[in-house]
């Protein structure tokens, strides 16, 4: 717990996060280890059922039964130099630095805003939550948040109510609520999944702003690599319940270490690639099967029955996160060759 | 489909197609404003636009699976939109749909087998051993095992659900399908496997498609032609390759500019597209995207740009795009 390194933020070390019933236990994470340096960006990337949620609620410390912290660490480091154990926190810790020390943004902002209340009033609630001011004051810094996220004609959408705005729109309102105490780390779980890619496009350049203005660290959930290259400086890339591949943002994409991660990125239509000159498609790369249920994962690797580089020692043990070169690490037994 | 297969003659004609509904409080909303394009046979055209932009609606409409308010929809030879509904069945089996959300479009309670029956059974299929083969044979078709017709929805990932989905379009042979965001809701990992089966039925079959989508890069590589809508709106339509390698409206230019590049090293500068799509209930005067594009004059405001040819069936609708092209 000592050991948190001056310009990391959050360290997430061996975290296990499980569902247990009689029947069956989810190890819905299950090994999970990664470090957020401070002002910086980490993807957290896979696809529907890797984990990447349950990963991001249990740094929250907004699990619900049966889903509890089977062991592991999560360091958090306050604006005040101070660390706390987020995997051992109790409901009073988290009341303090939730929303001050620590916001969260989802991928639908309708189920995080009242319905019944303007977003002016949400806004100037949450200031006056953690600050010393008065209503007067309190909506004031709502309006200047309402500009900070770029709100069209801010003044006048204080008093509009979250049904009265677009979806992009909500999506800056909770933005706005999420930095109106101004955070050391914003939590971002799909953000800009429910949007059009023109929206998305103005989120993102949003958050990038605003993360230089404000210094805070993001941890960034997304299943997109296009949106992971827009917006990452680390990228984490999960496949059922664990890590696989850890890397840089550059060097990720420019050379993957991991099938998975290989398979992901070639899955994505491409046209310079997957055109010939006469205009005739090529069949697109797609990765075999499907993701297996956690409950019933192989007894090796847990990609093997989908890998194109399997061999039958990939069926025996499972692959360890091992060095991959400078900076990353990869979860393959084959990785030096791939 | 390839560029160099013969096949030119229109499967369907849209000409004029309008959708207005009657929104809350009596106010008319414009889904789809004098939409026209074609469709050859054999071939797939891409419908594009963001959310709103009326993509759902003109597909429906096409399939009279919601009235049209104005327009004609020419299918073979026949104005589909002056059909009597007892004629419109007949018609019916050659059109089919495959929907969004392969979650909710197929029936929890019913097993794969009966799903693709009652397909079956809408034009007519005769029942008994006959039916069992050919249910096995679609589910085979679509990369199925026959004994997968016994289970039910629930017991599918999403991938197997959007080809039971597919499935069920095919069992009655249709020969044009409207695939609305056929993979918009499955993983990235299992959308390529759809994608070339949908690519590997249409070679096979020689179906024709009206593939919608808000991913420009799927679509540029399964369409042989595109058409972008805005608000109800064409704004730019043509063989794919033109309106990609060359993009002519504000519009396309700026959608084509902000999908995500998986490329760290190509980030964008600045976001190509500004504010919101407007309210289809009271759509900007003259050009419907002059409050968001960045060439726009007070001419635009105006009048509602015709849609002009530019020769190689490739049509744009922006009273600048000659100044733009020459500009640039
Ligand atoms: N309450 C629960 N009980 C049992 N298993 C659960 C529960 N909540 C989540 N899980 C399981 O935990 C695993 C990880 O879920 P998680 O929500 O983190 O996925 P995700 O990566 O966020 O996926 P998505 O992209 O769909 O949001 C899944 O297999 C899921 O089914
Ligand atoms: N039944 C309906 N009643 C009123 N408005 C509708 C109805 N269906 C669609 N619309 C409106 O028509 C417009 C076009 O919608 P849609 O065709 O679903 O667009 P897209 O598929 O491109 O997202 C939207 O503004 C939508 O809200
Ligand atoms: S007509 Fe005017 S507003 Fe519309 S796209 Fe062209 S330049 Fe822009
Ligand atoms: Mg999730
Ligand atoms: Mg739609």
């Amino acid at each position: 717990m000592t050991d948190l390194a001056p310009d990391t933020i959050l360290s997430v070390r061996d975290l296990r996060t499980w569902f247990k019933t009689k029947r069956v236990t989810a190890k819905a994470v299950d090994g999970v280890t990664f470090d957020l340096k401070r002002g910086q960006t980490l993807a957290v990337v896979g696809e529907s059922g890797s984990g990447k949620s349950v990963t991001s609620l249990s740094i929250m410390g907004l699990l619900a039964r049966p889903g509890a912290i089977e062991s592991g660490e999560a360091l958090f480091r306050d604006s005040k130099g101070a660390a706390h154990d987020l995997a051992r926190m109790g409901p009073r810790g988290f009341r303090k630095l939730r929303g001050k020390e620590i916001a969260m943004i989802f991928q639908e902002p309708m189920t995080s805003l009242n319905p019944l209340y303007t977003v002016g009033d949400q806004i100037g609630e949450m200031i006056a939550l953690h600050n010393d001011v008065s209503r007067d004051e309190a909506r004031k810094s709502a309006l200047d948040m309402l500009r900070h996220v770029e709100i069209p004609d801010a003044a006048n959408r204080l008093d509009d109510y979250p049904h009265q705005m677009s979806g992009g729109m909500r999506q800056r309102v909770m933005i706005a609520m999420a930095l109106s105490c101004n955070p050391s780390l914003l939590i971002a779980d799909e953000p800009t999944t429910a949007l059009d890619v023109t929206i998305q496009a103005q989120i993102l350049d949003l958050l990038r702003r605003l993360q230089e203005q404000f210094g805070m660290s993001i941890l960034f959930i997304t299943h997109n690599l296009g949106v992971v290259a827009e917006i990452a400086h680390e990228v984490v890339v999960m496949y059922a319940g664990r890590v696989v591949e850890h890397a840089p943002v550059v060097p990720l994409f420019a050379k993957q270490k991991h099938p998975y991660t290989e398979g992901l990125l070639a899955c994505t239509p491409n046209a310079e690639r997957d055109l010939d000159p006469a205009g005739e498609r090529k069949a697109l790369y797609s990765i075999p099967g499907t993701v297996p249920p956690i409950t019933n994962l192989p007894p090796g690797c847990a990609f093997e029955p989908r890998c194109r580089y399997s061999i039958s020692a990939c069926t025996k043990v499972p692959p360890q996160l091992e060095p991959a070169g400078p900076e990353r690490l990869s979860r393959c037994l084959r990785s030096a060759e791939i | 489909m390839s560029a160099t297969m013969e096949t030119t003659t229109p499967l369907l004609t849209v000409d004029g197609l309008v959708k207005r509904f009657t929104g809350r409080g009596g106010k008319t909303v414009h889904a789809v404003e004098d939409v026209s394009f074609t469709i050859k046979r054999g071939t797939t055209v891409g419908l594009v636009g963001e959310s709103g932009s009326g993509k759902t609606t003109a597909g429906r409409t096409l399939l009279r699976l919601i009235e049209p308010t104005g327009g004609k929809a020419v299918f073979d030879g026949t104005d589909i939109f002056a059909l009597s509904d007892k004629d419109m069945r007949a018609f019916r089996q050659r059109m089919q749909i495959i929907f969004q959300d392969p979650f909710s479009s197929l029936n929890p309670r019913m097993r794969v087998e009966a799903i693709i029956g009652e397909a079956l059974d809408a034009c007519g299929y005769p029942k008994g051993q006959q039916r069992k083969d050919r249910v096995a044979e679609l589910l085979t078709l679509v990369g199925l095992q026959p004994e997968h017709g016994r289970r039910f929805p629930h017991e599918f990932s999403g991938g197997q659900r959007q080809r039971i989905g597919i499935a069920r379009a095919l069992a009655v042979e249709p020969e044009f399908v409207v695939a609305d965001e056929p993979v918009s809701a499955l993983d990235v990992s299992v959308q390529a496997q759809v994608l070339n089966l949908l690519s590997d039925l249409q070679k096979r079959l020689g179906l024709t498609l009206l593939f919608i989508a808000h991913d420009l890069s799927v679509v540029e590589y399964l369409c042989d032609e595109v058409v972008v809508m805005y608000l109800g709106r064409v704004m730019e339509r043509g063989p794919s390759r033109l309106v990609y390698a060359a993009p002519r409206h504000p519009y396309t230019k700026a959608l084509l500019a902000t999908a995500p590049i998986p490329d760290p090293t190509r980030r964008r500068e600045h976001v190509p597209l500004k504010g919101d799509i407007p309210s289809p209930i009271n759509p900007p005067s003259g050009c419907v995207f002059r409050t968001r594009c960045p060439h726009a004059i007070d001419a635009c405001a105006q009048t509602i740009p015709p849609v002009e040819d530019l020769g190689g069936d490739h049509h744009v609708a922006c009273i600048r795009h000659l100044e733009l092209a020459q500009a640039s």
